[in-house]
């Protein structure tokens, strides 16, 4: 049976690597208006990495046939 | 237990980005998934209705925990945290843990050696059918009407924040649900449960994380809340000596004695929407470390709910106001600080995990209320009622049916409370009604063997008319309040504390007095039941770390020094 934790990881890394991919756009073409508080910080770049970096834990941990 | 009810400010606080989009879809994507991949291990009632009792502890008790941080949960204590201060923390401290660490070590051996399938269950092996009935059916009403209430709150919810359409809300989310659960039981609840307590995490904790480096860390946050409300914003206990010197207009003996003793008891230990996650546990050290894997987490939710609250009163230009005056104003509401605060700090991408973590909260609060409703239904009224015959294949089928009706009456409540919005208010205190004096009834049956079934039905029946009878008496004469909360002075949220006090005094003196009254039942029939008359298992021969103990005792001395430190 698959692990919840291994649908965690891929609903994790997902997330993550669409934020990620939406906040490296955001530092290329920075948006003329930016609305965003502290928006210099380019949250979605470093919390993209981080849920990608868990989630890609889990799916490799909890892979389906490996004993967690 | 959610203080967000009326929400009439039809406004649209943020815009969400293509790939915000894509990530609601995603999580609608995987939830149906989970359900569609859970189908094929629910065929017998072990596994449809208590989800094989096979959960490990941590599965069991972030589910635990998550069936109650719903959305409305979220954005209403969100919300109470910016009218009232960090006052708002005590219903995840001290009306929270302490309750959670009783079921863990006093009730849940019980429940668990019991194997029972419901509270309504325990309820029958302790008083007899009398007591089931009115507890089961009390509880499957309500808690359907409920799920109908928060799926209407929460579609205008959507509405307000993202601008959808109510009907839209309503029908996806609702068939969602009722396609994973109909497919998956039990199980599917749980796992998307769990999969929603990550969500809210990851889409929640950028707001304080970011809110604290503008606010300029808690020191200066404090110093920004005393000039722009009061200092008593940030004390838990030192405006607690008097009904006037503090924001929520209540004192400290209704938190400790109201909230603290009482209602959260009644909710952690007896709602049966909750331990039902805990019955699922796959043994008795999981049973009893699973609540308190809950708790633990349990102490760091204020960091996403009450502290972005906190900082709205910080650093947002506007003052929010009460619902009744932005309805009329159009500005924004107390309830709308969490999205409010969303917008402020989260570009593309994050914005669509944020309401995701809003959606995921929503469905899985309902999949709860669906799942726990069509256990008692089966397991407590159609089985022992209505047909006592058929087979474990009969049940199951009941149960997925059942599911599916649940899911119509939510809906049909929902617009029911869209064509008369006072109704969510009357159902909304009809639940709490129950709560108290059922932690009287399965406290006492626990605990003292002298209780007798006529004693056991007779004080729920008692407390809770008394409960119903101070809620009306304070709706119809106001000046009331002076007599049920003590004080003149006090707030809804005080009222409950005092009302749910007084109904389970009410319930447990009843108890008390027609039990003595009455024949006492065999220790025989008690076995297993009730302290003294029972060998409590052992959690086995595991290491001091292993020891639901041990990490109880972690657990209270955190909770006490964080009290300590936010006095």
């Amino acid at each position: 049976m698959i692990s919840i934790w291994f649908f965690i990881g891929i609903s994790l890394a997902v997330n993550g690597a669409l934020i990620l991919a939406a906040g490296i756009y955001e530092l290329i073409y920075p948006p003329m208006n930016a609305t965003v508080v502290l928006f210099n910080l380019h949250a979605g770049v470093w919390w993209g990495a981080v849920l990608l970096l868990i989630g890609l834990l889990y799916c490799f941990k909890f892979a389906p046939g490996k004993s967690a | 237990m959610t203080p967000l009810l009326a929400l009439n400010v039809p406004a649209r606080l943020v815009h969400l980005s293509p790939v915000d989009i894509v990530i609601v879809v995603f999580y609608f994507v995987l939830v149906l998934s989970i359900g569609w991949y859970l189908k094929g291990r629910a065929n017998t009632g072990e596994d449809f209705f208590m989800a094989g009792r096979e959960m490990t502890a941590w599965v069991a008790g972030l589910s635990f925990l998550s069936a109650n941080l719903g959305a409305l949960e979220l954005m209403g204590w969100a919300g109470s945290a910016y009218q009232y201060g960090i006052l708002a923390t005590h219903w995840y401290w001290i009306g929270a843990i302490p309750a959670m660490l009783f079921l863990a070590l006093v009730m849940m051996p019980f429940y668990y050696i019991s194997k029972t399938h419901s509270v309504p269950g325990y309820l029958k092996l302790r008083f007899g059918e009398p007591s089931r009935a009115l507890s089961a059916v009390s509880f499957a009403f309500m808690t359907v009407l409920m799920s109908g209430v928060n799926m209407f709150a929460m579609a205008k919810v959507m509405q307000i924040v993202l601008g959808w359409d109510i009907n839209f809300s309503i029908w996806v989310s609702s068939l969602t649900v009722a396609i994973y659960v109909t497919l998956g039981g039990l199980r599917s609840a749980i796992f998307n449960e769990v999969l929603q307590f990550f969500l809210i995490w990851a889409g929640a904790l950028l707001i304080p994380i970011l809110g604290l480096y503008e606010a300029g860390g808690w020191t200066n946050l404090k110093l920004q809340i005393a000039h722009r409300a009061s200092e008593q914003y940030v004390h838990l206990w030192s405006g607690l000596g008097s009904f006037t010197t503090n924001p929520m207009g209540i004192h400290w003996t209704g938190i400790v004695f109201g909230l603290g003793a009482i209602i959260s008891m009644g909710y952690w230990t007896t709602d049966f929407l909750v331990v039902q996650r805990i019955l699922a546990a796959k043994d008795i050290r999981s049973a009893e470390m699973a609540p308190i894997i809950g708790a633990g987490f349990k102490m760091m939710v204020p960091f996403i709910v009450i502290l972005p609250g906190l900082l709205g009163l910080a650093v947002l230009p506007e003052k929010l106001v009460p619902e009744s005056v932005a309805a009329i104003t159009g500005g924004h509401s107390y309830n709308d600080v969490l999205p409010l605060m969303l917008a402020r700090y989260c570009g593309p991408g994050l914005l669509g995990l944020g309401v995701t973590a809003l959606i995921a909260g929503f469905m899985s609060g309902m999949a709860g209320n669906v799942s726990a409703f069509t256990t008692v239904w089966t397991y407590d009224i159609y089985r022992p009622l209505i047909n006592s015959k058929g087979s474990d294949h009969h049940y199951v089928n009941m149960g997925r049916w059942t599911t599916i009706v649940g899911v119509l009456i939510s809906v049909g409540t929902a617009y029911l409370v869209m064509q008369f919005a006072s109704i969510m208010d009357y159902v909304q205190a009809l639940f709490s009604f129950f709560i108290a004096p059922l932690f009287g009834t399965v406290v006492l049956g626990m605990l003292w063997k002298r209780a007798t079934g006529w004693g056991g039905f007779l004080g729920l029946l008692c407390g809770t008319l008394s409960s119903i009878g101070m809620w009306a008496w304070v709706k119809f004469d106001p000046s009331a309040l002076r007599y049920v909360a003590l004080s003149p002075h006090a707030k809804a949220l005080a009222q409950d504390m005092y009302q749910a006090l007084w109904s389970f005094l009410v319930c447990v003196v009843v108890t008390v007095a027609v039990s003595l009254a009455t024949e006492p039942m065999s220790d025989t029939a008690l076995k297993g039941l009730v302290y003294g008359l029972t060998d409590v298992p052992s959690v086995g021969d595991v290491p001091l770390y292993q020891k639901p103990l041990f990490w109880a005792a972690i657990v209270t001395v955190v909770f006490i020094a964080l009290n300590i430190v936010f006095w």
